[in-house]
């Protein structure tokens, strides 16, 4: 079933992509994300570090869903342990993803930019283009609560676990649908990543 | 192998194809098609804006991303080892994928060029250089709807 769900959101998502696709398309100017994505906690005053923050967070939740696909296979093998351990540490990935993206929306908001409001130049040296800062912080903010529901529904199986729940079933298959969306987040994160940062 | 219940053992069967090695290896392969696509997209900052060298390397990221979707979904979300139904149900709708991007994007395209057909002003706006001055000149947007 959760095959079904992921489905619909893998279109929504995949809906707001191809807006954002078309209307760079449509554009004549469209900022350099390499001029705008260039900071990193701790970077001071000038920073010129394309893609460094970025590359840390695709790295954090890629090891995230490592750690989700090892919690499921002791699950398989009902290690108990095991389970929570990986668990833990899936959470924990997500909670330093969220982490680095809240920087990442506070610094681009400290220098200005917002839903509405785009203080960069498209590379074509012309005023920017709103929808740019529109659409980053959109879907972006959507991926991001989607990771934080991810985490709530992580917690809520770390706890059912330590309960025994899983235990008394003699199952943790409901681990490997929590595991399934997990990686539905991950995957989202690629083509995002790809999209705004990248290409 | 295991006594699942009969929910399970429709949709899993015997679908425990992969253990902890399958992991490391494609974890390996995730982390590796990551760093090439960083790579390229450094390679890429010294090239010029519409040349055919940026296109290319753009082309050739999206192949390594959709590489890594590929293994994320057929490996991590355990895909590849499902019953061939459920792998039908997730690939043929996401074949719509392909149609919707490439009509998508051909509308785009299609809309900046009669836009800037029709519209000189509108073209001229959205390529001349940005005013020097500071603060208030970012606000306006010309020519957005």
């Amino acid at each position: 079933m959760m095959w079904y769900f992921l489905m619909s959101d893998a279109f929504t998502f995949g809906a707001f992509l191809i807006a954002y696709g078309t209307t760079r398309f449509a554009a004549n100017g469209w900022p350099n994300p390499n001029e705008v994505f260039k900071s990193y906690p701790g970077a001071g005053e000038n920073p010129n570090a394309p893609l460094v923050f970025v590359s840390i967070m695709t790295f954090i939740l890629i090891v995230s869903s490592v750690t989700m696909v090892l919690a499921v296979q002791a699950g398989h093998e009902m290690k108990k342990s095991r389970v929570v351990f990986n668990l833990i540490l899936t959470i924990i990935g997500g909670l330093a993803f969220l982490g680095c993206q809240a920087w990442e929306w506070t610094h681009l908001h400290a220098e200005g930019a917002w839903w509405g409001h785009n203080p960069f130049l498209n590379s074509n040296g012309s005023v920017g283009h709103q929808d740019f800062t529109n659409f980053f912080f959109t879907i972006t903010g959507f991926h991001g609560f989607h990771v934080f529901s991810g985490v709530i529904i992580n917690i809520v199986m770390l706890i059912m676990t330590l309960l025994g729940v899983f235990e008394k079933r003699g199952h943790y298959l409901m681990i490997e649908k929590a595991g399934l969306y997990w990686h539905f987040v991950d995957l989202v994160w690629v083509f995002v990543f790809t999209c705004f940062y990248l290409i | 192998m295991e006594q699942h219940t009969s929910y399970s053992d429709v949709v899993h069967e015997d679908s425990h194809g992969g253990g902890t090695k399958e992991v490391i290896k494609v974890t390996i392969i995730l982390s590796v098609l990551t760093i090439i696509e960083v790579f390229l997209g450094f390679w890429m900052i010294g090239m010029e804006e519409n040349g055919f060298g940026k296109h290319f390397v753009k082309g050739v990221i999206i192949i390594l991303m959709l590489a890594k979707a590929f293994y994320i979904v057929g490996y991590f979300m355990h895909l590849k080892h499902e019953l061939r139904n459920l792998i039908m149900t997730i690939i043929v709708p996401c074949g719509l994928f392909i149609w919707f991007i490439t009509a998508f994007l051909f509308d785009g395209n299609s809309f900046r060029t009669l836009r800037n057909k029709y519209n000189p002003v509108y073209k001229q706006m959205t390529t001349e250089k940005a005013p020097a001055t500071e603060e208030k000149k970012e606000e306006k947007k010309p020519g957005q709807e």
